[in-house]
């Protein structure tokens, strides 16, 4: 029992220490709301995602990738983008992510080997994935982006007379692309008659 | 830190970076999956602040429309991708992806 306990303690532990840094940032460094806010929620989708990807058990991968979808609204909501952000909590913590879950309650196996997550070829993924990181990085600090320094708020009303005056064709095209996607999806994971079990 | 672009762009590729060790390292199908759909995100995240930083609110509208389209495609690749992960679990009875060789010579 409290060995269960130890993982959950040493998150809350994280949390409670990345908190105190965004809080120490606002009150003594002299940084408003929203840095200290942007620090909080990146630190936690950083390491909601390296959860996702490296922890054992599947189910948690699945919840953890909610709380990194979740964290990332935030940021949206940060960036000034608000109706992104609630497309974000619809589309993949409503629907993408319960998708997923389901999928995994079809899927486990008690006698498949869970001790086994990794591939061999984990640790050279892993170079490759903190090369990729690196280059980047790299690559967006050595790039000069021009006078694009004022960050734009964005109005719904503005967006959404953008979309439905200039991206009507394209909006269409992606409903219809959703429903083909549906159907495909009832078709292909329907259950055939007379086929295997 | 959130009135410049870098931020937003690192974040972004180290999220892309997670999900591409994920995809290259985890066996399991739908772990792919999820990391596939941490990829989408970071892109995502870069192309919402490219819209934000662009200077003009048209600009930004239109970063975040494509923003919305990726998001679709992402929920419509997420069913067909579940959906096969589930017709092929019923014939393998795993969903283990590095015993999904029957195509192998």
């Amino acid at each position: 029992m409290v060995r269960r306990l130890i993982p959950i303690l040493l998150g809350l532990m994280v949390l409670g220490i990345v908190t105190a840094i965004a809080a120490a940032m606002l009150l003594f460094l002299g940084q408003d709301w929203e840095d200290a806010l942007f620090w909080l929620f990146a630190t936690v989708m950083i390491g909601a995602a390296i959860l996702v990807v490296t922890m054992r058990d599947i189910i948690r991968c699945g919840l953890a990738m909610i709380v990194c979808f979740g964290v990332l609204a935030g940021i949206y909501v940060i960036i000034g983008a608000p109706l992104i952000a609630a497309a974000q909590v619809i589309v993949y913590i409503g629907a993408i992510s319960v998708l997923i879950l389901f999928a995994i309650m079809l899927t486990q196996t008690k006698d498949a080997p869970s001790r086994l997550v990794f591939q061999t070829q984990a640790v050279p993924a892993a170079i490759a994935s903190v090369v990729i990181a690196v280059v980047i990085a790299l690559a967006i600090a050595a790039t000069d982006w021009g006078e694009a320094a004022k960050r734009i708020r964005l109005a719904t009303d503005a967006m959404s007379s953008e979309l439905f005056d200039s991206y009507l064709l394209p909006f269409e095209i992606v409903s219809v692309l959703l429903l083909a996607a549906v159907i495909g999806g009832v078709y292909l994971a329907k259950r055939e008659r007379g086929g295997p079990s | 830190m959130t009135d410049s672009l870098d931020a937003y762009l690192i974040l972004s590729g180290m999220l892309f970076a997670i999900g591409s060790f994920g995809f290259l390292a985890r066996r399991n199908a739908i772990s792919m999956l999820m990391s596939i759909e941490l990829m989408l995100n970071g892109v995502n995240l870069a192309i919402v602040a490219f819209g934000a930083f662009g200077g003009s609110v048209a600009m930004a509208a239109q970063g975040s429309i494509v923003a919305l389209m990726v998001m679709a495609v992402a929920a419509a690749e997420a069913t067909v991708g579940l959906a096969i992960v589930i017709a092929i679990y019923r014939n393998k009875r795993t969903p283990l992806v590095d015993e999904y060789d029957s195509m192998r010579q």
